[in-house]
């Protein structure tokens, strides 16, 4: 069964669709990578995954339970990171404590979790004190994945986690994210990066106007001569 | 050396008691727009209130304070304070939480905070009327005199029972709020909600319980400023409304949704009105005497007594136009 599988979903704000009929699905061991132009609605998706906007046709299994329109701390309890794009961490909030919000669902002892994290990102350990607005925006991307691995989550999801990174930090948080990963949690996530990205993705989905254009396999998509004429910059 | 005493009566003693229930509302305040993002000008109102449930609960249990060596009107402030954190959660849920469900602009809160303000200030006049009442039933005000040990200082320092009471309230109190806001679950939670509250509901914070907390603290307080300053003066039903400037000014030079900079911003125009309408003559008279061709005027305060309410404007419009965010660099209003 798959882990996440969205059923041709329109979604939007109001009564406006963004998606017209998105489908994709990946399985529990999977890196999924969602590219596209400006505006073909590959961040909409996770927000419409994470239940942060209506969808209005279609719908939204997690392991084949139907998760359409739950609210975001539903879909927390139910095993669901979601990190945004920007305004990730608490700024005035310490490491540690930007990674304890995270487990503030979980009534037992964390304090391992703690530890897994850290050593997930070795960076973050000697800054755990520090606010996490004083980091660096790789250091900050670093504690706002934490964050979301808090509550051991099946399912990750990262919107556009390499933005505005230099090209060293980039491979460092791909790295992290494979990492993530191989210690089996499920991952999807929208990239600008999408040649990077989909290097290490399992399946790539490549959307254009709010639909799927391509599916396969990341190496396939990165193969694909018409792909990468259109969509990857030659 | 009396002038010295003197001083200190007027200036230093005034302002500390005058600033710590600034600084008490204003914690409330500040807190109530960390959280919810707005203004609530009903803050006052619910001092007001708090403070007359104390007058009920003295009224009827007149005896106990006389027993224990307190003013009954202390011993009972802690019931009423939870008596007014419940009210508080009430007045949310009514009035509030329907209009935050709806998504409604800030000023849409803050307007239905003015008219929260003007029914609680009808039901306190309905059930208490509007003459003044004295929270001291049926025991007597303790008045300390401190004699220092100088032969030239005739006068001595006054300090009231209500007065070291509030300071010692202030002190556990801020104290409590520290160890909450940076031990306790719920206290982190409440940071990361002023902080960023659309992540804090993708962390699966509950947010519900955070409003619910913040309500319970506000309320608290607001009753504990009311009654400590009611001991001190006389309770009036405006007594609180006419400190409502005062205290947003107060939250706003400590930075809005900063809990430390509004107790600091207490102190900061409490002693500011004290200082403005000090007589400073009385402290320069005996230079008089050493320096023959200095004449002092027989004032020489910054503002007459009656215009004190001008100071926390004053200061209010400064802040505001020199430094908004407030001392500790707190949200822009």
């Amino acid at each position: 069964m798959a882990l996440i599988e969205t059923n041709s979903i329109y979604a939007g704000y109001g009564g406006m669709n963004i998606l017209n009929g998105v489908n994709m699905s990946i399985e529990q061991d999977e890196i999924g990578v969602i590219v596209g132009p400006n505006g073909a609605g590959k961040s909409t998706t996770l927000k419409a995954i994470f239940g942060l906007l209506n969808v209005n046709e279609g719908n939204i299994t997690l392991r084949g339970e139907d998760i359409t329109n739950l609210s975001p701390d539903k879909l927390v309890h139910k095993g669901m990171g979601f990190v945004p794009q920007e305004y990730n961490v608490f700024t005035s909030l310490s490491v540690e404590e930007n990674l304890e919000m995270g487990a503030f669902i979980r009534k037992d002892d964390f304090g391992y979790m703690l530890e897994r994290v850290y050593s997930f990102f070795p960076d973050l350990k000697d800054k755990r004190k520090q606010p996490a607005g004083e980091l660096s925006g790789g250091q900050r991307q670093m504690v706002a994945m934490g964050r979301a691995l808090m509550v051991e989550p099946s399912l990750l999801l990262l919107d556009e986690p390499t933005a505005g990174l230099s090209p060293l930090y980039m491979n460092e948080i791909f790295d992290r994210i494979v990492a993530v990963n191989e210690s089996g949690v499920g991952v999807l996530m929208v990239e600008q990066n999408a040649k990077q990205a989909l290097r290490i993705a399992h399946k790539g989905f490549v959307l254009a106007a709010g639909q799927n254009r391509y599916t396969d396999t990341g190496e396939n998509l990165l193969n694909d001569p018409e792909v990468a004429k259109s969509f990857l910059g030659g | 050396m009396n002038e010295f005493i003197f001083f200190i009566n007027i200036v230093v003693i005034s302002g500390a008691v005058i600033g710590s229930i600034y600084a008490l509302g204003a914690i409330g305040v500040t807190l109530i727009f960390g959280i919810l993002r707005f203004a609530h000008f009903a803050h006052a109102d619910m001092m007001t209130l708090g403070t007359f449930l104390v007058l009920v609960l003295t009224a009827l249990f007149p005896a106990v304070g006389p027993a224990i060596g307190l003013p009954t009107a202390f011993v009972m402030m802690p019931l009423a304070m939870a008596a007014t954190a419940v009210i508080a959660i009430g007045i949310d849920k009514a009035f509030y939480k329907p209009l935050r469900e709806n998504n409604v602009k800030p000023v849409v809160m803050v307007m239905a905070s003015v008219g929260v303000t003007l029914m609680l200030q009808g039901l306190i006049r309905f059930f208490a009327g509007t003459g003044s009442q004295s929270l001291f039933v049926d025991d007597r005000k303790a008045i300390f005199r401190i004699d220092l040990p100088f032969e030239s200082a005739s006068r001595a320092i006054v300090v009231t029972e209500p007065q070291i009471l509030l300071f010692l309230f202030l002190a556990v109190a801020v104290v409590s709020l520290h160890l909450f806001l940076n031990k306790s679950r719920l206290g982190k939670a409440m940071r990361a909600m002023s902080d960023n509250p659309d992540l804090a509901r993708v962390s699966g914070i509950n947010t519900n319980t955070v409003v619910g907390v913040t309500w319970i603290i506000a309320g608290a307080l607001a009753c504990a400023a009311g009654t400590l300053l009611s001991l001190d003066v006389t309770l009036k039903p405006d007594l609180s409304f006419m400190i409502l400037l005062p205290i947003f000014a107060a939250a706003i030079v400590g930075g809005v949704g900063h809990p430390y900079g509004a107790l600091a911003g207490g102190f900061v125009v409490g002693f500011a009105e004290t200082l403005a309408v000090f007589n400073w003559a009385f402290l320069l008279r005996p230079l008089e005497q050493a320096l023959p061709w200095l004449d002092l005027p027989n004032n020489l305060a910054f503002v007459p007594t009656e215009y004190k309410i001008t100071i926390p404007f004053f200061i209010l419009v400064a802040i505001l136009i020199w430094r908004p965010t407030g001392i500790f660099k707190g949200k822009v209003i």
